[in-house]
């Protein structure tokens, strides 16, 4: 911890080695380190996953194609499924959590520092376990054998009959060991938001960012356990002789199916909030207004966690459920489009009437909203359960979901990047590049998975290593090869972005958006503690009440 | 005034764009062969009454993306910030009741409307009583292939499904009972319906009645292992006369011809009657397609290769070169018996 200690202005500290720098890094137990840990282990496994979706993407290149053989080109796409959701997304918003949380809410720490270090590790740890069975998977014979049941790993294809060898049992464990993880970090987020703000800081005047990631946490505590319960039942059954699943001898596949299913939908939620959480900050931020509605934003967001528990079976459509079920899980699902469609109406609210500035995080919030509204109303078509049953499983559910996790997901965090990096490293990213990233990132986006929807209607099955010619696939997928390159172009250079300003960034300052959370009013990078002394608080926007003493917030809420 | 009308031909243009990006996608669409997997050129009462509800569906939903997409751009536009407004701060507005209020109800009523449409079509389809006259078929997904059975006329064949066409007067839907022999697979021929999976001790149900004949391709949709891409399906949909001819055919022994004894002799005499089945012999295998009337097909390898004897020597002599990752083991014949066994198949009629 000393290496944060307050400088004292003319007193040389000396540089140290790397080893004792490197040493820190590892045994911290600070929150804000253990943050950018989470982020840099969720860029490592980005740039695997993105290499297996290339990969994948060039087979598909054209008909018949045998740049892989259907055994690579099924660990690709598990792998790249595995990865992206749990050792790219899950990390990198729990970074981001652990990095915001506290200095949102005026903390010096998350309430259970080494549960923190020890959450993190185990993530980082089951990352690197789901990779060496590149290396382990077949054991004696050297040849790499990654998990190739796909990222959901239906039974009973993850039956020792249908997968010998350690492959499946890498993916389970791997899982089994992050989820631990995942639940650690949950359970550290409720107790430091219901234990740890500052004075003042009532619940309902908690920045939006809390609260949803409040609600995320509830979301990993509900979801998360039966995922690692299923793991372990899957591990029963292929050493213990269990036949939870075991088809050939009893057992449901069916039953698999939900256990995955009601880890999997929440999930999804597990991950947008905290993009919602992101939007909910930079949008007013830029649009240089309060949030539209907050406690019906607040509301929404419960609302949405408490649907989304509801609607798993929407994955099953096609599994042959009765119509009931059928019709149930239909409108739960479309349900849950209302509390969602609130919150992009309060997005609009917030910035209508505003004076909105294009900064890239504002660019990437603003590309949200229109690709969240697509993917969205693509949902609702799954939802529609009969046409679910043409869609389900093709490629246009592929450009669905591709839509709400990159188009979504994963531009909120590109504007999340831009907007807190200053705050984290003290350096501007360069606006310069940010828009060409911006632009060619948002270019390739579209190229691929607007277009990806159509060989979906068109009957392209997911999850096929190659197909036939003369179905009218070809040029649509070739087209969305295309647009995977220029993706890569775009990532290419937002990691030069972030190198390049790490170094020559234009300095940040404490608050260089003029904003009005608490993490704007400490320097950056923050000192170890956070705040010398303990925030006191009396609105929503306690910066916007210092900067604005004749018409505080304080005095309408 | 004329900026206006320039704005409106920019806009004009624009949407004839979409439109007829839309239009030659449809027109794609129908002007398909017979032989297209397009979701929107149904030609069976459940993938029509699917497509009728995805219209409906795609209609609303495309006036949601209209008017929220058009309420983003013109509060982008109009509240950019401009030069003039520099260091002032905008009117600080926290919320409205009523406008909540009616961005809730909206939605609910829409999602009520949607679902109700919805819930009649999952009814019509899922619940829709068996007529009699109708032609069962059992469906078995097995790795890579699809074993069809017509219990009521004793027949067994694979991956080219033949079931007659069913006329409004002369009704004679399909029903289709699913099963699994491993693992999961899904039954998906867009044209003719939406797709159900085959799931190991979980038997399912679906129905087909095409309205026209013709070959109508699909595949598996479910990821079942290696070769999932390469299990393909073949609906060949007859006339009655036609349907009623391919049934007495194929209800007939497996022609028996004394010049291919050779080959049927190193058949027998192989590992091919651990797996394959030819009904009036000694091979009763039951792991691989049944081949009493191989040559009737037009594919072999679930659709992965024409039925020629070319292809069906090379995939004899090892499977690995047309589906890599198929379960048939290469069998390591000579060139004689490959020749010989490939004849006698040819006899195979």
């Amino acid at each position: 911890m000393s290496s944060n200690a307050i400088t004292v202005p003319g007193v040389q500290i000396d540089e140290k080695p790397w080893v004792d720098t490197l040493h820190e890094w590892v045994t911290t137990v600070d929150h804000k380190r253990l943050g950018i840990l989470y982020m840099l282990t969720a860029l490592v496994f980005v740039v695997l996953g993105g290499v297996e979706a290339l990969i994948i993407r060039i087979q598909l290149m054209h008909s018949h194609n045998d740049f892989v053989s259907p055994e690579v080109f099924n660990r690709m796409f598990t792998m790249h499924g595995t990865t992206m959701i749990f050792f790219v997304a899950m990390p990198v918003l729990f970074g981001f959590a652990n990095y915001l949380v506290p200095l949102m809410i005026g903390a010096r720490d998350m309430a259970f520092p080494r549960l923190n270090a020890f959450s993190f590790w185990l993530t980082a740890f089951g990352g690197l376990l789901l990779y060496f069975s590149f290396l382990g998977g077949s054991g004696l014979y050297g040849a790499g054998n990654a998990p190739d049941v796909g990222w959901w790993a239906y039974a009973p294809l993850t039956a020792r009959a249908f997968s010998p060898g350690h492959s499946s049992d890498y993916w389970t464990v791997a899982l089994l060991v992050s989820g631990f993880g995942s639940i650690g970090t949950g359970i550290n987020i409720i107790a430091t938001i219901l234990c740890m703000r500052c004075p003042g800081m009532r619940l309902g005047r908690m920045p939006l960012l809390a609260w949803l990631n409040l609600v995320m946490s509830a979301m990993v505590l509900i979801a998360v356990t039966p995922l690692s319960a299923a793991q372990i039942m899957l591990l029963v059954d292929r050493y213990l002789g269990g036949h939870f699943f075991d088809a050939q001898a009893g057992g449901s596949a069916v039953l698999w199916m939900h256990f995955f299913w009601i880890f999997g939908h929440p999930e999804v939620y597990i991950l947008i909030i905290p993009c919602f959480a992101f939007l909910s900050e930079i949008i007013p931020v830029f649009s240089r207004k309060p949030i539209f509605g907050y406690p019906v934003m607040v509301a929404a967001t419960v609302c949405i966690a408490f649907v989304s528990m509801s609607v798993w079976a929407h994955h099953m459509f096609t599994v042959g459920m009765n119509s009931y079920a059928n019709s149930f899980f239909t409108i739960t699902t479309m349900a849950v489009g209302v509390p969602t469609g609130i919150k992009i109406f309060n997005w609009l609210g917030t910035m209508w009437g505003g004076k909105i500035l294009f900064k890239v995080p504002m660019l990437f919030s603003i590309g949200f909203l229109f690709q969240f509204l697509i993917a969205g109303l693509t949902g609702i078509m799954l939802a529609s359960s009969p046409f679910d049953w043409q869609l389900g499983l093709s490629y246009f559910v592929v450009a669905h979901f591709h839509y709400v996790i990159v188009g979504g997901i994963l531009f909120a965090l590109f504007a999340a990047v831009y907007y807190w990096y200053p705050k984290m490293t003290g350096r501007m990213l360069s606006e310069r590049l940010g828009k060409w990233h911006f632009w060619l990132f948002l270019i390739g986006f579209h190229l691929t998975f607007d277009l990806m929807h159509i060989p979906g209607i068109l009957g392209m099955p997911r999850r096929i290593y190659t197909y036939e010619p003369g179905r009218g696939w070809d040029t649509l997928n070739l087209l969305i090869t295309v647009g995977t390159f220029v993706q890569v172009l775009a990532i290419l250079l937002f990691l030069a972005n972030l190198v390049i300003s790490y170094f020559k960034g234009d300095r940040a300052g404490n608050d260089p958006w003029d904003a009005w959370t608490l993490e704007w009013s400490i320097s950056s990078p923050p000192p170890a503690y956070n705040f010398a002394s303990i925030p006191v608080v009396a609105s929503r926007r306690p910066l916007w009440d210092l900067k604005h003493p004749e018409d505080p917030d304080s005095r309408y809420e | 005034m004329l900026m206006r009308q320039m704005r409106f031909a920019e806009l004009r243009s624009i949407w004839q764009g979409i439109v007829l990006a839309f239009l030659s996608t449809a027109a794609f669409a129908v002007s398909e062969p017979a032989n297209g997997t397009n979701i929107f050129a149904p030609a069976s009462t459940p993938a029509k009454s699917i497509a009728h509800l995805s219209v409906f569906v795609l209609v609303i939903t495309g006036i949601i993306f209209v008017v929220v997409f058009t309420l983003l751009v013109y509060s982008i536009i109009k509240f950019r910030k401009r030069a003039s407004d520099e260091g002032r701060e905008p009117a600080q507005v926290y919320g409205s009741t009523q406008i909540e209020l009616a961005w809730t109800i909206i939605p609910v009523l829409i999602v009520v409307v949607l679902y109700l449409a919805t819930a009649r079509v999952i009814h019509a389809i899922q619940d829709a009583s068996e007529p009699a006259g109708t032609v069962q078929v059992t469906a078995i997904g097995h790795q890579y292939w699809w074993e069809f059975r017509y219990p009521k006329l004793g027949i067994v064949t694979a991956n080219e499904l033949h079931i007659p066409v069913s006329e409004s007067e002369n009704s004679t839907p399909t029903f289709l009972n699913l099963f699994s022999a491993d693992t999961d697979h899904s039954f998906w021929i867009p044209e003719l319906a939406g797709k159900t999976d085959l799931v190991p001790n979980h038997p399912n149900r679906m129905w087909l009645d095409p309205h026209r004949t013709g070959i109508f391709l699909g595949q598996c949709a479910q990821y079942c292992g290696v070769q999932h891409a390469k299990m393909l399906l073949r609906v060949s949909v007859d006339t009655p006369e036609a349907f009623a001819a391919w049934v007495h055919s194929q209800q007939q022994p497996a022609v028996q011809d004394a010049n291919v004894a050779a080959g049927q002799r190193v058949f027998e005499t192989t590992a091919c009657i651990n797996c394959h089945a030819v009904a009036g012999t000694n091979a009763n295998g039951r792991f691989g397609p049944d081949l009493t009337h191989l040559m009737s097909r037009t594919t072999i390898a679930s659709g992965a290769a024409p039925n020629t004897p070319e292809k069906l020597r090379i995939w004899i002599q090892d499977p690995n070169k047309i589906k890599p990752g198929a379960l048939m083991p290469a069998m390591q014949l000579s060139d004689a018996d490959l020749d010989a066994v490939v004849s006698y198949m040819e006899t195979l009629r």
